[in-house]
């Protein structure tokens, strides 16, 4: 293997071209910010029934795949695989990017974003979201203090320390959020110890995805080479969290379904929930689990396209899982009168509808706009990619490298 | 004698006007001290008292939404015509049974848990419960997350989806924040009871009862001693400070 170069991405016009028109949808999500706070959350989809919307699956699903996206310099720090430790930079770099992403999302879809600094003051040390707060803070300071170590030579020794810190905390982090949903008692789809694992392995899995996608995009557009034995190693790496993903949902269920009282919540995500159901069976399952798996383990995982489109059918996915589980997990009215069939002028004991409205899904894609960007942004300004990548680099037991 | 005399009328002057002088200076810090000591406005609020309501569904008329009507007007809440976002503080709820066919009504409103779950989740503390049992939401802290929506098993609580207008000074609320029944914390504190329970009772149908759960004595708790009574979802074991008869 040869020494690696780091180098920042050239500027020009194609750079800022390209910030440019990530930045126009940063923009748009701030005005659908704006608008909604200026009217107030009636012209959104949400109400008393649906209280976390669109933005809430955008959010959680970006704060969950920054953690994730973190695992690729785990396995090169934590578990010294060296193939990993090339990645390990951008992979720091989209994890705290991911994470703004998704707590701008969040912020900004508060009744009260300007109150940020009471979020920030007072703290009700019982709440699972207070946690996550400083969760959150923390986790940004340690892998910029991890990437300090990584990219200044004098501080090369303390890395492995720096990624195990870094590693424990993001398994945490992603309990944390997983448990937000976990100890909810109230709801019959949430209420379950399992939330804060599966959370875990769907960061694994969303993460690597986005991972995949920013690489093989970051690389291609600044041409320079990227090797099969990294995409490769990813892409299988990928359909292993994904099948995990798949054991952690079906077993949820297979639980759930054991118990009778969990029936008509069960019946109604698989069954007879309309686009719930849909949802689950057809994109979070047909789309975004099983066909990635067939495409990146069958002849089409050799293709850079298909693994391309396998990554993006992994984060459609993801999102569905979101809201199959945000959205779904509210709508199922909750269990009163257990026995008894009941109404009133307050929506109880019936499916509560949602429609996303559009400022709702153009704040959650400026959430994802702004985590690219800052990503970009990041790679342009400092040393996070290598100039190559290309297989002779970065696999010691590569043909041409031994040759050489 | 009179040089002498002379000094006493000159030391009782002076000890006359320094006590003057002293009296003078201690009115305010008395009248401070008075201040100090008057009750403020939380001062009655003690764990001694656990604030209450029996609501008896046998008693609950089919059609009778009056203690709805009530809190409405006592406290401000005027719809936009919008059901799905406009804050509802006590419903009236329509059970049937599903094997027998049996109905019923009843209203639900914030149970004032004992261990509140919303209390619980609330990341600044926004969401708390007085001494008193009575479950608050402080509107100046409240960023408007909804956790507290997502956790409430009673779905007691409603977000204020657009500007509000002509709010009634004793019970302020705030665009972008969460509430919901305050059990008309400001009648409580002045010794009446709430706008529900009142208008329950001007229609004689007496369905509700309000009191101190801790006072062996009170109307609420004799009954609660002489009747079956029971909580919704008591299998969460939240202690309710609303309870129910009939259902």
């Amino acid at each position: 293997m040869k020494p690696l170069d780091y180098r920042e991405i050239d500027g020009g016009l194609p750079f800022y071209a390209l910030v440019g028109a990530i930045g126009v949808f940063v923009l748009a999500g701030l005005g659908a910010a704006f608008y909604m706070e200026h009217n107030g959350h009636w012209v959104t989809g949400m109400s008393n029934q649906i209280v976390w919307g669109t933005p809430h699956v955008f959010a959680v699903f970006l704060i969950v795949a920054a953690s994730g996206a973190l695992n690729v310099a785990s396995i090169g720090s934590v578990f010294g695989k060296a193939m990993y430790k090339p990645l390990a930079r951008l992979s720091g770099l989209l994890a705290i990017a991911l994470l703004v992403g998704g707590l701008a999302v969040l912020v900004l879809d508060l009744g009260h974003p300007d109150r940020l600094i009471v979020a920030m003051t007072y703290y009700n040390f019982k709440s699972i979201f207070a946690w996550n707060i400083l969760l959150y803070t923390g986790f940004m300071a340690i892998v910029a203090v991890y990437l300090w170590m990584m990219m200044e030579r004098r501080m090369n020794v303390y890395t492995k320390a720096a990624g195990m810190a870094a590693f424990i905390w993001r398994l945490v982090l992603t309990t944390g959020t997983g448990s937000i949903f976990g100890f909810l008692v109230a709801r019959q789809a949430y209420d379950a110890a399992i939330m804060a694992p599966m959370f875990i392995i769907m960061s694994f899995s969303f993460g690597l995805a986005i991972f995949i996608l920013v690489l093989m995009g970051l690389y291609r557009w600044s041409n320079r080479p990227l090797g099969d034995v990294v995409v490769y190693r990813l892409k299988n790496l990928l359909g292993v969290f994904v099948a995990a993903v798949l054991y952690f949902v079906i077993a949820y269920h297979i639980t759930n379904l054991y118990g009778t009282e969990n029936h008509g919540v069960e019946r109604f995500l698989l069954l007879d929930g309309g686009v719930y159901t849909r949802v689950f069976w057809i994109v979070q399952i047909g789309l975004g689990s099983l066909l990635p798996l067939v495409l990146l383990y069958s002849a089409a995982g050799r293709s850079r396209l298909w693994i391309g489109v396998a990554c993006g059918l992994v984060i459609i996915g993801g999102l569905a899982q979101m809201y199959v589980i945000i959205i779904g997990g509210q709508a199922y009215p909750m269990e009163l009168f257990p026995g008894k069939e009941y109404s009133s002028s307050f929506y109880d004991g019936v499916v509560a509808s949602y429609t996303p409205s559009l400022p709702e899904f153009v704040l959650g894609i400026g959430g994802v706009a702004l985590a690219l960007a800052a990503t970009v942004v990041g790679t342009r300004v400092l040393r996070f990619l290598p100039v190559s990548l290309a297989d002779e680099q970065v696999d010691p037991h590569h043909p041409v490298a031994d040759a050489a | 004698m009179s040089e002498e005399s002379g000094i006493d009328v000159y030391r009782r002057r002076f000890l006359s006007g320094t006590a003057t002088a002293a009296a003078l200076a201690a009115v305010p810090g008395v009248f401070l001290h008075e201040l100090g000591h008057a009750k403020p406005a939380d001062a009655v609020v003690t764990g001694a008292v656990r604030w209450g309501m029996l609501i008896d569904s046998n008693k609950c008329a089919d059609g009778c939404d009056d203690c709805v009507t009530a809190c409405n007007e006592e406290n401000g809440l005027t719809g936009h015509g919008r059901p799905a976002s406009d804050a509802q503080w006590i419903r009236k709820v329509r059970l049937r049974d599903r094997e027998t066919g049996h109905t019923q009504t009843l209203p639900l409103l914030c149970q004032h848990c004992e261990h509140p779950p919303c209390v619980d989740v609330c990341p600044t503390g926004a969401s708390f419960k007085r001494a008193d049992g009575i479950v608050l939401v402080d509107k100046h802290i409240c960023i408007g997350c909804r956790y507290c929506m997502m956790a409430c098993p009673y779905k007691a609580r409603s977000f204020i989806h657009e500007d509000l207008h002509d709010q009634k000074p004793y019970a302020p609320r705030g665009k972008g924040t969460v509430e919901s029944c305050t059990f008309c914390v400001h009648r409580v504190d002045s010794d009446r009871t709430p706008a529900c329970v009142e208008a329950c009772a001007r229609e004689n149908h007496n369905a509700m009862v309000f009191g101190d759960l801790n006072d062996p004595d009170s109307d609420i708790s004799r009954e609660l001693m002489q009747y079956s009574t029971r909580q919704i979802r008591a299998d969460l074991q939240l202690n309710t400070g609303v309870r129910y008869r009939g259902i």
